[in-house]
């Protein structure tokens, strides 16, 4: 027991040593086209990790295509190309070799919609060991205890411990979003991908998935692409200013809000446009 | 010109058609008189069109009341005249023309329906929910658009030229292969009625696999799964009651299939099964509910009831085929209700 809340409070071993960049999100050169459309253009970046990072920009700018790119999501749809590289924890994730289900295992997404699947709480957060787990490789005392872990992680394990066999798609869309994020954690991810994932809460809801989120700074690398200007200053320690498919600046958000290096980012956030 | 004259030559007739008797203009007085008869004619016409389509709406109702009607007047005499629910249903003698010993008993045509059926699904439900997840899941959109063509090709095909392949094709291939005495067996309807399914099974499974959210397939995808664990952890679940409506419309598919099943049945009245190992016999010739009615109906006369309201035995062969068509009707009925009544569920669910 004492061991496993030691590792959940402190940082992880593998993101102590990490304090170089190059353990984060590194873009160089990136570029993303659908069919003819190119939607990123040239985005090098470096997320810095144990570290909330928020993407903002006007809609259509290319944060939720940048996003989707660090788990390879875009490539559900038909005629998606990429140029440049994507490090992330050291390893290009668009080499050939790259295994999908291992890249998506240690980078987990959290969606717009809260998504969870048709099935019980309990199978919801369980649903990624069993994909990757095989079968029978958890006991299930085993599972239970990875349940609570994750349930209690993001604060939803005294409201559902007495029905965690009931439909997960019942809940109310707060405890249905921090279970998107709950069901990602017994695989420990390294980064934790979220798209808007306040947009279909209301502002009480809002404010208790931000202070999760505030929670799991440094246990996980954490990129946000949000369209709520303040959103971004409250969680975000890093910023990132994207427009018309370019990275316009990319700094530390108490830098970049109160005074922005470039000018469109300066207008953004005063509100004359997006 | 102005925007007052360019909208005068529009506003005019608009003012026409909407005031009935109002001012016309002076170059339209010489179609005015016309006006009445005109109008008269347009809502006669519009009347009939109107109680035309209704009648169409209304017929389907008409016509399965009134075929219900009549199977059950056909079949009344038959359970009024000392009826044996019990013999009827759990008797295997179906003896309706013996001179000696007539007897009506429809277990052995209930096992002929139920061995082809489940034969059939054993058959259908792998291959049309495969199908199903081939086309809405793995395959591109002109594959996707031309294998659907072609599934609705399938569906085309009359059941008679089926039962031909059944007789021809299917018939020597089975007793190559397994040895069989005959052809014409349960086996061989089983197949046949199955591939026959496949079309129903695939459209309604496919319908209801693209009804599942993106979302969810998305959420899987993002933790990992690769596509066929999508399929089986995600989709079949989430799409599990239009899966079952699938497999349900299929089997009532199988239970009504008459022409095909005649033809590659034997038409023998037999029970496929004994006590036994390997207790059921999917290579002895059956006879189906359908296909007796079909077969024998031509056969059966059809009596007057004597002057004192009683009917001949002679006369009870041709009205017991439609006590069959009644318990047929009443199955059918069931089956259909069920799948839809599971439809309007996944509906209500959304």
């Amino acid at each position: 027991m004492t061991t496993s809340t030691a590792s959940s409070a402190e940082p992880r071993p593998g993101l102590a040593a990490a304090a170089s960049a190059d353990r984060g999100i590194l873009t160089r050169d990136f570029s993303l086209w659908y069919g003819g459309f190119q939607a990123l253009i040239g985005v090098s970046a470096s997320i810095r990790p144990g570290r909330i990072t928020a993407l903002i920009g006007p809609s259509g700018c290319g944060k939720t295509t940048l996003l989707r790119s660090f788990n390879r999501m875009n490539e559900r749809f038909p005629g998606v190309r990429t140029s440049g590289q994507i490090t992330i924890m050291g390893q290009n994730i668009l080499a050939p070799e790259v295994s999908l289900i291992e890249l998506r295992k240690s980078v987990g997404m959290v969606f717009q919609r809260p998504n969870p699947l048709p099935l019980s709480i309990y199978d919801n957060v369980v649903f990624g060991l069993r994909l990757h787990g095989g079968a029978g490789s958890l006991c299930r005392a085993e599972e239970k205890l990875a349940v609570e872990k994750a349930l209690r992680e993001v604060f939803l394990w005294d409201a559902v411990k007495d029905r965690l066999g009931a439909r997960a798609t019942e809940l109310q869309l707060e405890q249905q979003q921090k279970l998107c994020i709950a069901r990602l954690l017994p695989l420990r991810p390294e980064v934790l991908l979220m798209d808007e994932p306040c947009s279909a809460l209301d502002a009480e809801a809002t404010a208790a998935v931000e202070e999760l989120l505030d929670g799991m700074r440094r246990r996980y690398t954490i990129v946000i692409v949000t369209h709520n200007m303040a959103q971004a200053r409250r969680v975000s320690d890093d910023c990132i200013y994207m427009l018309s498919g370019r990275l316009v600046e990319h700094g530390p958000t108490a830098e970049l809000f109160i005074n922005p290096r470039d000018r469109r980012t300066e207008e953004y956030i005063e509100g004359r446009y997006g | 010109m102005k925007p007052e004259e360019a909208m005068r030559p529009d506003s005019q007739p608009a003012q026409d058609a909407s005031g009935p008797g109002g001012a016309a203009p002076p170059g339209r007085r010489r179609t005015a008189g016309r006006g009445p008869i005109r109008r008269l004619f347009h809502s006669l016409s519009e009347r009939t069109i109107v109680s035309l389509i209704y009648l169409c709406g209304i017929s389907a109702i008409v016509f399965v009341f009134s075929i219900f009607y009549f199977i059950f007047r056909e079949g009344a005499p038959f359970l009024r005249d000392g009826f044996d629910f019990q013999k009827f249903f759990f008797s295997i003698n179906w003896m309706p023309t013996s001179e000696v010993e007539r007897s009506y008993g429809i277990l052995a045509l209930i096992f002929g329906t139920g061995a082809v059926t489940l034969l059939a699904m054993v058959v259908a439900v792998p291959f049309g929910l495969g199908t199903a997840v081939f086309i809405a899941e793995f395959c591109g959109r002109r594959t996707r658009e031309a294998l659907k063509i072609l599934i609705e090709l399938l569906a085309a095909i009359p059941s008679v030229a089926w039962g031909f392949i059944g007789m021809v094709v299917m018939g020597p291939l089975i007793v190559r292969v397994t040895g069989a005495d005959v052809g014409a067996n349960a086996l061989n309807a089983g197949i046949i009625v199955g591939l026959m399914s496949v079309p129903i099974i695939v459209s309604i499974a496919e319908d209801a696999i693209r009804a599942v959210p993106d979302d969810y397939r998305a959420a899987a995808e993002a933790l990992g799964a690769t596509r066929w664990q999508v399929v089986y952890k995600v989709i079949f679940p989430a799409a599990k009651s239009g899966l079952l409506a699938a497999v349900l419309l299929g089997v009532g598919r199988a239970v009504g299939e008459t022409m095909a099943v005649l033809m590659a049945t034997g038409n023998a009245v037999n029970i496929p099964a004994d006590g036994r190992f390997p207790f059921f016999h999917a290579l002895d010739s059956v006879s189906t509910l359908t296909a007796t009615i079909a077969s024998e109906l031509g056969e059966a006369p059809r009596i007057g009831a004597l002057p004192d309201g009683s009917y001949p035995p002679a006369a009870h062969h041709y009205q017991s085929l439609f006590v069959i068509g009644i318990a047929l009707f009443v199955i059918t009925f069931a089956v259909n209700l069920t799948a839809d009544l599971v439809v309007k569920g996944i509906r209500k669910q959304r």
